[in-house]
C-alpha cells in the first residue's frame, strides 16, 4: 500500500465521518468545528491530486472565510437548541429513503463504471503544456488570458454578494443619538438664549 | 494506486450526506447552509480528481470559480438569516412558514 493510497484512505473516512458530524450534531458551534475540519480534509484529499493551489485556497478561504463567518453568525444569533425528538423522526423515513436510493444509485453506476481516460485526446489545457511550471504558475498563466472573463465576472458577482449582504443587514435605528455637524453650525445665541426679566415673586415662565 | 472510481465514490458519499443533511434537519437554517457547503466540496473534489486523471487543468480552474460562488452565496445566506432572525425571532424551520408552502 502506498503513502498516497493510505494517506486517501485516513483523508476519506475522516471526511465522511466529519461531514456525518456536521448534520447530526445538536450544537451548531460543534458543526462548524466539524465542517472546519471537512475542509481540512479536503484540502488534504487536493493535496493528494496534486491540486496544490486549489488546497490551499480551501484552506484561506473556507476555514479562514467561510467558516468563520458561520462561526460568527451562530455565536451571534441567540437560538434555542431545540431537543424535540419527535419532529426528527417525522422527515427520518422520507430522508433515509431518499438518502439510500441517492447513494446506492451513485455506487452501483461507479462501481460498474470503468473510465478509461488514457486515450481522450481532445484536452484544452494539458497539463503536459505546463510541465515546468508549478501548479499555482499553470493555473495563474491561464486563468489570467484565456479565463480573464470568467475571472472578471466572478469578481463581480462578489462585489455584488458583498453590496448585497451589506444592504440587507443595514438598519438606521430610531433614537440614537448621533452628532449634527450642521445643526451645530446652525445654532447662534439668539435662538438658544432667552433674556427675561424676572420680577420678584413672580417666578418665571419657561 | 489510488483510481478514479474510488474519489468519484467519495465524492458521491458526500453528496449524498449533504442532501440528506438538508432532508433531515428541521432545527434551524444555518445547518442547512453547511449541507449546501458539504454538497458544493464534494463537487469541487469531483472536478479536481476528473482534471488529475485526465491531464487537464480545466477542472481546477472550474473549480475556483464554484469556491467563488460558494463565499458568495455562504456571505447572502447569513446575511438573509440575520434579518430574518431580527423580524421574526427565530431561524427554526418549522416556524418559517410565511408563504404558507
Amino acid at each position: 500500500m502506498t503513502a498516497s493510497l493510505l494517506s486517501f484512505y485516513i483523508f476519506s473516512t475522516v471526511i465522511l465521518l466529519s461531514s456525518l458530524m456536521v448534520i447530526t450534531s445538536k450544537n451548531p458551534v460543534h458543526s462548524v468545528l466539524f465542517l472546519i475540519l471537512t475542509f481540512f480534509n479536503g484540502a488534504g484529499l487536493f493535496i493528494i491530486l496534486h491540486a496544490e493551489f486549489l488546497a490551499m485556497i480551501l484552506i484561506i478561504v473556507y476555514v479562514g472565510a467561510v467558516a468563520v463567518l458561520f462561526l460568527f453568525v451562530v455565536m451571534m444569533l441567540d437560538f434555542k437548541i431545540s431537543l424535540d425528538k419527535n419532529n426528527i423522526l417525522q422527515y427520518l423515513p422520507i430522508g433515509f429513503f431518499v438518502g439510500v436510493v441517492f447513494i446506492s444509485e451513485l455506487i452501483i453506476v461507479l462501481i460498474n463504471t470503468k473510465f478509461d481516460l488514457s486515450n481522450i485526446q481532445i484536452l484544452v489545457n494539458p497539463m503536459i503544456k505546463f510541465e515546468n511550471l508549478t501548479n499555482t504558475e499553470a493555473i495563474g498563466s491561464i486563468l489570467y488570458t484565456d479565463y480573464i472573463l470568467y475571472f472578471q465576472l466572478s469578481g463581480i458577482i462578489l462585489l455584488v454578494a458583498m453590496i448585497g449582504s451589506i444592504v440587507l443587514t443595514l438598519r438606521t435605528r430610531e433614537g440614537v443619538k448621533r452628532q449634527s455637524i450642521q445643526s451645530q453650525l446652525d445654532r447662534n445665541y439668539k435662538s438658544t438664549i432667552t433674556m427675561v426679566d424676572p420680577k420678584s415673586n413672580e417666578g418665571v415662565d419657561i | 494506486m489510488i483510481e478514479l472510481n474510488q474519489f468519484l465514490i467519495l465524492s458521491a458519499l458526500l453528496f449524498s450526506i449533504g442532501v440528506i443533511g438538508i432532508f433531515l434537519n428541521r432545527k434551524n437554517v444555518i445547518i442547512i447552509l453547511m449541507s449546501i457547503e458539504i454538497i458544493l466540496l464534494s463537487v469541487n473534489i469531483n472536478l479536481v480528481s476528473f482534471s488529475y486523471f485526465l491531464g487537464d487543468l480545466t477542472g481546477q480552474i472550474i473549480s475556483l470559480f464554484v469556491l467563488t460562488v460558494a463565499a458568495a452565496e455562504a456571505a447572502i445566506g447569513l446575511a438573509i438569516l440575520v434579518i430574518y432572525n431580527r423580524n421574526a425571532g427565530t431561524i427554526e424551520i418549522e416556524k418559517i412558514n410565511s408563504l404558507k408552502g
